[in-house]
């Protein structure tokens, strides 16, 4: 597995000084670059924590985190993410939201005076592509939540980051438009071919969504079982309904119910 | 009539109500104009020192304007100072209460002493007095940042300073702008204090004339003037954080 993208090997983590939150414990996962990971585990269990430590906001007590053949002593500087609360800021309208980002990364921080026009161009794409053409001079609040988080969807994959990282981005949406965005996701990731770690405590959505899924154990937490999809590309929402899909949804169940019990 | 239109003509019709009760109370019950004048001596009085009360309303004016505008530049420094550092935060912190503790009439003598009777000790209690919630308020914007922003930025690659303009500043502006209802009121109360006891001009160095003399409808006269004027700065401050901040005045809450 020497040819993982982002990697974690025995990796501790302790919020707070002596005697503080022990979050994960021996953590390891690697995940090769290009592929779609998903991680599911009970609330609580260091899933953001994964997400943080991947990315060079938290660093580990112990073990190591290597992304894109770099070990991480400092924030990535090229992940985009995206969270169950959209957190756009309210004084930007929808497309200088979507910009943001653009004015924090190179090479663009110093294009994006002059080659305003295309960069605009690029993100009004975006949102067209993922339904929210015309939407970009709103103001976020003026946006429902299914189409805020579309919008910050677009944010985290503006810059055409190597490494996209979701935790719970759907969390907080009805069944339908968490349905409707499993689908642009889906069509984003098949265009552009970037790594994605979707954290998740929707086991379909896992399943549908991922090329493998990695399940933790309840807090501290690490990674108990470790499941390939191989349910066939491009995968349509039919596919929820097959019996290969309700089995590897029970197998994964399976494995939350034990990681639950054991601590 | 609609709701909208009562909601409109209420402050009129409580404020032209009360001055009534005012003149009838007095009528009824005889009080003596040398204890509380009636409000019609008192717009009397008015129209009668028409010109000293502009002319000292202009200085006062000009002292609370000065002294606000030196608090809104060293409030904003200082509260962006320490809204992003924690140690700057936890270190002024005490220092700053506890200045902000003492009431201000006791540094007038203080600034008398150092730069004399005039217009220094009005510009400066104003400045002094007005200056910590603009601290305060600014400070809170920054430090309630939401950690998931801080995240997105961080894991681009943003540096302190790009968090700051990007996402702390603006984010701290209504904070700042709805402080500034407050600086100004507070600034205006510093200039009137120094004036009464130290200066030539202003409508507080007219009341204490005014006091001395046992002129009592001045002394009303100038009290309404005081209130005039504080209204209008406040309408002007909360006009200002409306046009600045109209993203931050969304909810249907705060319209109502
Ligand atoms: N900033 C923090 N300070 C202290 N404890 C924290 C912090 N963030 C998370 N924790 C603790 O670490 C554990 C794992 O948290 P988290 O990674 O957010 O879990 P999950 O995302 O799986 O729900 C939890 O018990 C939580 O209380
Ligand atoms: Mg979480």
């Amino acid at each position: 597995m020497s040819d993982a993208f982002v990697r974690l090997d025995h990796v501790q983590h302790v919020y707070g000084g002596e005697g503080g939150v022990l979050a994960v414990e021996d953590l390891t996962i690697a995940v090769k670059e290009g592929e779609f990971a998903a991680v599911v585990g009970p609330s609580g269990c260091g899933k953001s924590t994964l997400m943080k430590l991947a990315t060079g906001l938290q660093f580990p007590r112990a073990g190591s985190v290597v992304v894109g053949g770099e070990k991480v002593s400092k924030p990535v500087k090229m992940a985009g993410m995206a969270f169950q609360n959209p957190v756009m800021l309210p004084w930007r309208t929808t497309l200088d939201n979507v910009l943001l980002p653009l004015e924090i990364v190179e090479p663009h921080r110093s294009r994006l005076r002059k080659e305003k026009a295309a960069y605009v161009e690029k993100a009004e794409a975006l949102l067209a592509q993922v339904g929210l053409k015309g939407f970009g001079p709103r103001y976020p609040w003026q946006l429902s939540g299914g189409m805020q988080q579309r919008a910050s969807l677009c944010r985290a994959l503006i810059h055409e980051p190597r490494l996209l990282m979701l935790d719970e981005p759907f969390g907080a949406l009805d069944a339908f438009t968490r349905e409707e965005l499993w689908c642009v996701i889906r069509d984003l990731h098949a265009a552009k071919k970037f790594t994605v770690i979707l954290v998740t405590h929707d086991l379909r959505e896992a399943v549908f969504l991922a090329d493998r899924v990695f399940c933790m154990s309840a807090r501290p937490g690490r990674i108990v079982a470790e499941r390939e999809v191989n349910l066939p590309r491009p995968r349509d929402l039919d596919v929820t309904f097959s019996p290969e899909f309700a089995e590897i949804v029970h197998e994964l169940r399976g494995h939350i119910r034990e990681a639950r019990n054991v601590h | 009539m609609t709701q909208k239109q009562k909601i409109a003509l209420a402050p009129w019709v409580f404020t032209i109500g009360f001055f009534l009760l005012w003149e009838i109370g007095c009528r009824v019950f005889n009080v003596s104009s040398f204890v509380l004048p009636t409000p019609l001596s008192i717009g009397k009085a008015m129209w009668e020192y028409r010109t000293q009360l502009s002319f000292h309303s202009f200085h006062t004016l000009w002292m609370t304007f000065a002294g606000f505008a030196i608090a809104v530049v060293f409030g904003l420094g200082l509260g962006l100072l320490l809204g992003s550092s924690r140690i700057v935060h936890a270190g002024t912190y005490p220092l700053l209460v506890g200045f902000n503790a003492i009431p201000k009439v006791a540094v007038v003598p203080i600034l008398v002493i150092w730069f004399g009777v005039g217009w220094m000790p009005a510009v400066l209690t104003a400045f002094l007095i007005s200056f910590f919630p603009i601290v305060v308020n600014v400070a809170t914007g920054l430090a309630t940042i939401e950690p998931e922003t801080e995240d997105v930025l961080k894991a681009l690659g943003a540096s302190k300073y790009d968090i700051m303009t990007k996402v702390g500043l603006p984010r701290s502006m209504p904070y700042f702008f709805g402080s500034l209802k407050v600086a100004i009121t507070l600034a205006y109360v510093g200039s009137v204090i120094a004036e009464y006891n130290a200066s030539k001009y202003g409508i507080g160095n007219l009341m204490a004339r005014a006091s001395a003399d046992f002129n009592v409808p001045l002394l009303f006269a100038s009290l309404i003037a005081l209130a005039v004027l504080g209204v209008v700065m406040y309408a002007i401050t909360a006009w200002i954080e409306k046009r600045m901040t109209g993203w931050a005045q969304r909810s249907g809450f705060a319209a109502n």
